[in-house]
């Protein structure tokens, strides 16, 4: 085991060490390394994926019609692991689009499809002069910039692994190509010793190793003998021949082949002072750092026995697989698969137009001896021959069970995650059971729910937050409720009307349950709307009031009007501060009625009220009533009840429009059409008898009830002006009270309804046959309420 | 590019060209030298036993595989039902009457092996729990061995055989007990079971091991059986069948155990040669404890499992009830795979510097 030695004494024995397990498929690689390496004809478009390394995709620097030069730089890399795309060839840059990737699932990635022009025009090389006085830095920098990646299948971009903090005492270089049928490393030493020696020289300099070693199978005597004689001066660096066994060319299995270690599990090479390099890669770094060209190309091999003329090729990037095959001619076999890579860790190609990338370098067309369809999957009968087979000892038929059942605690107990995929237990079972299929699968299963263990902690932890946000908010809402109602009562308390107010409280809260006994579901809009819409006819009333040119009435009609806005709005103003208190109040149909028969009983005193007024009303007024006005008033009652009628089922029907917008048209039409002038006229003229008739109501009002009314303040004036103005305000509440109970009134019972609607047709009748009423509402309707509401309030008032 | 295939198809591509069918057949094939030396020793018999057998586990297999709705014929073919019933037929006495090879194997297939999930979920060797049942159930039947062919003083025919078994009568009316009678009207067992009575009675193991059924190094017959036993498990053992923990460790420990016994007090014991040459030895080393359902799968495991056999076979026959004892030793060793296999799991790559 691990001996007293250190790693570098450990090496220098020149030892081979064995790995457990591994497996023997028949290698087959004599059909393709007989020959040079050929020039694939340059294909008539490359589809150029902008990412083929383990990373990020660097950003796009050219665009579509663009002429690019070979080896021109087509993106640039990003920050973090990316790396930058050149063109194979020069050309045009014709688009990007999304087209298959060089994936086992094939799906679509962002790949630039580039129009070779013939002309192989190149831009100037760009060398790294004087390499060894150069820095671990600058040099990784030039291998970023000439896009070096691994390519040995993992494709990871070289700069990083060169750029090294931990020290590398080890570089290993990795010419094992353990994989059958794979020949492109076995050529490229053949031919190019001299350039992967430099490239290892370049890399163990970078690097900063002390010691190098070339680890190379010893089925390929060839290249052994090539790279030997590159090798000759050179001391540092030296040739390890392990013995042929699939998956040797593993850089686990490497490292324990040529030191007798074993990377810990999790871990990197790095953290044995080891660095490991692929073959390809060497080559790359030198044609980056001392000839100055950027990484295009690679040699790919195409074999198996379905090809006529397996070989290796130097492809570029981007070149399809459909036109390797096509060059290499191919005979299709029964159940023909074509596989890119290897037979042992390669993957099926689904689509001829999947391009050759960094990482390929096979393409396999074996025949159906070679490479039988796997048959149905039979029961494991425990036989352990993957356990014999596996090159990091793991137990596969234990974690095939535990795959199944997907326990995932088991697999990782099991030490899944230490499966490098080689296929060699899938390889020997017996029951051609996809063993590695169900460890990926439970791999990414693992990985998933990890993932969203993580996710769901997140969100849990969000969650938490808000409700603890939420839950400081209420309390400081609360808190401000409280202090609010603390403002309040103090005021209340300071101010020695409590008792007035109390009364109006009452008043409220009794009106407020009529109210919401008839009108709980909706009460807020409706009210609202009939409230605006008095508000708006009391305006119209006094503008019409003004133009019907009475002076004498035109200020008394003002005050009167503005009063009853004020009264509105008020009234307005205190149900919606009320209907957020009291919506919890549930109503029997029972209390319904009663309330209804209240309101009713409500109205007719309302009525009686008026009439003992007309009879009794003094003479102190200035014009004298005679029948006619009495009738007059009678009439204006009853228009203005029909309005209020009127409005509120307006309102009821288009409960969502604005109510200014009701009242518009009539205020517009005013004096455009000579026909509503004259209703408008007619409505003044009510209007104006209305105010009179208030008027006169008020003062006698003001000497008899101790409650004043809402036309004291003109009279009021000289008493305290406090007093009055709560006054004003318990009045105005009682009465937007009362209005309500009574068009909740209206609406239920249909005796009173009809009861009402004489005059209003008397009214008709009188004004004009076909008279519209909106004018008339407008003028009449505010007024109507207001001394109705008047009216009301000294009976609501009365328990006071 | 019709030649591409749309078919998602995991790596690797290629595999050993060994299935589990060809598995079960290279078995069945290994046993052949053994059972034609029965077949020379023992007669017509052991061929009846061994059609019986197999018919009667390839309709169990298939009836049961039908009730649990799975494919019948491609599992039938995998030749797991074939090979238990081939080797529970090899085991049992081969005039015993018809009923114990169809109860033996009908248990074996349908209890041990089907209800338990079928091939692969099997926590006991099928065959060994059918001997075992039929052993408890019948031990008069199941230990009813005839001598030797040689030793006989009637010569049966195949008619004769089927007639004994299933009719217990030859054609000429003899029976068992007639049969086994010696020309010297000594009743004649299994040199096992003969070694053990002998030896009860005071015999010394020289003067027990002179007898006629001894042979020269075995027991006659017994010690031909074995050694083609023996060479048909090299044979799998260099065609990659089996592997050779098992039948090591079985091999070795049993050789160890007797060897003891045999220094301690050579005159009550088997010689090692003997243990290793009679009885079922060298069908349990290769045939029974390999079955690598039921077997231990760890490399370290697997000689440990072999070891256990080995010494509760030889423990046994030495002190035990029965004059044989591979059956009930592999059941026992059955039990302790979960246990094995927990234990010896091997140090996964990368684990080993984990202090």
């Amino acid at each position: 085991m691990q001996s007293d030695l250190t790693l570098l004494e450990q090496v220098k024995l020149g030892k081979i060490w064995d790995f457990p397990g591994g497996v023997h498929p028949p290698e087959r690689k004599h059909l393709s390394n007989g020959s040079a390496i050929a020039e694939f004809p340059m294909p008539d478009a490359l589809y150029i994926p902008l990412k083929q390394h383990i990373g990020s995709a660097g950003e796009l620097i050219v665009s579509p019609e663009q002429q690019v030069k070979k080896g021109q730089a087509l993106t640039q890399a990003n920050s973090g692991l990316s790396l930058p795309i050149h063109a194979p060839t020069s050309g045009t840059v014709k688009e990007i689009i999304n087209h298959v990737s060089a994936h086992p699932s094939g799906i679509a990635e962002p790949t630039l499809v580039l129009v070779p022009d013939g002309l192989d025009q190149a831009v100037e090389a760009c060398p790294l002069p004087n390499w060894p006085e150069q820095s671990k830095a600058d040099i990784s920098n030039h291998l970023q910039k000439m896009a070096v990646a691994g390519l040995g299948g993992a494709t990871f971009p070289t700069y990083v692994k060169t750029n090294n903090q931990k020290p590398v005492e080890v570089l290993i270089i990795n010419a094992v190509e353990c994989e059958p049928y794979i020949t492109s490393d076995d050529v490229l030493m053949r031919h190019h010793a001299e350039e992967i020696v430099q490239g290892c020289q370049i890399l163990a300099h970078t690097i900063g190793a002390k010691h190098t070693l070339i680890g190379i199978e010893d089925n390929k005597p060839e290249a052994i003998e090539s790279m030997q004689s590159a090798l000759a001066d050179i001391t540092d660096i030296e040739i390890r021949v392990v013995p042929t066994k699939y998956p040797s060319g593993g850089e686990k299995q490497l490292i324990q082949l040529l030191t007798n270690q074993q990377v810990p599990s999790g871990g990197l090479p790095l953290d044995l002072g080891i660095s490991v390099q692929n073959v390809g890669t060497a080559f790359a770094v030198k044609q980056a750092i001392i000839d100055g060209t950027p990484l295009i190309n690679r040699v790919v091999t195409v074999t198996g026995e379905s090809i006529t003329k397996p070989q290796n090729l130097w492809v570029p990037f981007g070149a399809q697989v459909k036109d390797l095959l096509a060059f290499a001619g191919m005979t299709a076999d029964k159940n023909q698969r074509v596989i890119m890579g290897g037979p042992m860790m390669g993957f099926n190609i689904m689509d001829g137009a999947m391009p050759v990338v960094k990482a390929t370098n096979c393409i396999l067309a074996a025949n159906d001896y070679y490479m039988p369809l796997r048959e149905t999957e039979q029961a494991c009968i425990r036989c352990g021959d993957c356990a014999a087979a596996c090159p990091a000892e793991l137990l596969p038929q234990q974690m095939l069970w535990f795959s199944k059942a997907q326990d995932q605690e088991k697999l990782e107990e099991y030490n899944l995650f230490d499966c490098i995929e080689c296929g060699a237990c899938a390889y020997v079972c017996p029951s051609q059971i996809p063993l590695v299929q169900y460890y990926r699968t439970s791999k990414a299963e693992i990985r998933q729910a990890k993932e969203d263990k993580v996710k769901a902690e997140k969100a849990k932890l969000r969650f938490e937050q808000r409700q603890e946000r939420l839950e400081k908010e209420k309390e400081a809402r609360l808190q401000r409720h409280k202090e609010a109602a603390e403002r309040r009562r103090n005021a209340m308390a300071k101010d020695d009307s409590a008792k007035d107010k109390i009364a109006a409280a009452l008043a409220r809260a009794k009106a407020k349950k009529e109210g919401a006994a008839t009108e709980a579901p909706e009460p807020a809009p409706k009210d609202k709307v009939a409230e605006a819409i008095a508000r708006a006819k009391a305006k119209k009333a006094a503008q019409s009031a003004e133009t019907a040119g009475v002076a004498e009435d035109t200020n008394k009609d003002k005050v009167a009007a503005a009063i009853a806005r004020a009264k509105a709005k008020k009234a307005a103003a205190q149900n919606s501060e009320d209907k957020t208190a009291e919506a919890t109040d549930s109503i029997s149909p029972e209390q319904e009625t009663k309330d209804k028969v209240a309101a009713a009983i409500a109205r007719a005193k309302a009525k009686k009220a008026e009439k003992q007024q007309a009879d009794s009303k003094p003479v102190t007024d200035d014009e004298t009533p005679d029948a006619e006005q009495e009738k007059k008033d009678k009439v204006a009652a009853a228009i203005a009840r029909a309005k209020a009628k009127k409005a509120e089922k307006e309102s009821q029907q288009s409960p969502t429009e604005d109510p200014v917008t009701e009242v518009d048209p009539a205020m517009s039409v005013e004096t455009a059409d000579p026909e509503q002038e004259k209703k408008d006229k007619v409505a003044a003229a009510i209007a104006r008898a209305k105010a009179k008739k208030a008027e006169k109501e008020a003062q006698q009002a003001s000497t008899e009830a101790p409650v004043t009314e809402d036309d004291s303040a003109v009279s009021a004036s000289t008493e305290d002006p406090e007093q009055e103005k709560k006054d004003k305000v318990a009045a105005a509440i009682a009465r937007a009270k009362a209005k309500k109970a009574e068009k909740e009134a209206q609406q239920g019972s249909t005796e009173i309804v009809q009861e009402e609607t004489v005059p209003t047709e008397q009214v008709e009748q009188v004004v004009d046959a076909e008279q519209e009423k909106k004018a008339k509402v407008a003028a009449a309707i505010a007024r109507a309420k207001a001394k109705k509401a008047a009216k009301e309030a000294e009976q609501s008032s009365e328990p006071e | 590019m019709k030649f591409l295939s749309n078919m998602f198809v995991s790596s690797p591509h290629g595999r050993v060209r060994l299935t589990t069918n060809q598995v079960m057949r290279q078995v069945m094939y290994a046993t052949s030298l053994g059972l034609l030396a029965q077949l020379i020793f023992f007669g017509w018999g052991v061929l009846i036993q061994v059609a019986l057998c197999v018919a009667v586990a390839l309709v169990s297999e298939a009836i049961l595989l039908s009730l649990r709705e799975k494919p019948v014929r491609a599992t039938l073919a995998d030749g797991s039902a074939m090979l238990t019933g081939l080797l529970l037929a090899l085991s049992i006495p081969p005039f015993a009457p018809w009923w114990i090879a169809v109860i033996g194997t009908a248990f074996a297939v349908i209890i041990v092996k089907q209800l338990y999930g079928g091939l692969g979920f099997n926590l006991f060797n099928p065959a060994m729990a059918g001997y075992v049942v039929l052993l408890i159930s019948f031990p008069v039947a199941m230990t009813n061995w005839l001598p030797p062919a040689e030793l006989l003083q009637y010569t049966l025919t195949f008619t004769d055989a089927l007639s004994i078994v299933f009719t217990d009568f030859t054609l000429d009316g003899y029976d068992m007990t007639q049969l086994k009678l010696a020309a010297d009207g000594i009743t004649m067992a299994t040199p096992l079971d003969n070694f053990k009575t002998q030896i009860s009675q005071g015999f010394t193991a020289t003067e027990v091991s002179s007898q006629a059924i001894y042979g020269s190094y075995g027991g006659i017959g017994w010690e031909w059986i074995n050694l083609g036993f023996l060479v048909g498990g090299l044979w799998m053992l260099k065609a990659g069948t089996i592997r050779w923990h098992i039948p090591a460790g079985l091999i070795a420990s049993l050789f160890v155990c007797s060897s003891i016994a045999y220094l301690a007090a050579p005159d009550q014991a088997l010689t090692p040669v003997q243990h290793l040459f009679s009885g079922a030895t060298m069908f349990a080393a290769f045939f029974i404890a390999t079955d690598p359902v039921s077997a231990s799968t760890t490399t370290k495991g697997r000689l440990i499992y072999g070891a256990l056999i080995g010494a509760l076979i030889f423990v046994i026959r030495q002190w035990g009830g029965y004059p044989d004892g591979v059956a009930f030793a592999v059941l026992l060793a059955n039990m302790m795979v979960p246990l094995l296999d927990y234990y010896t799991q091997p140090t996964t790559y990368g684990h080993r510097a984990k202090r």
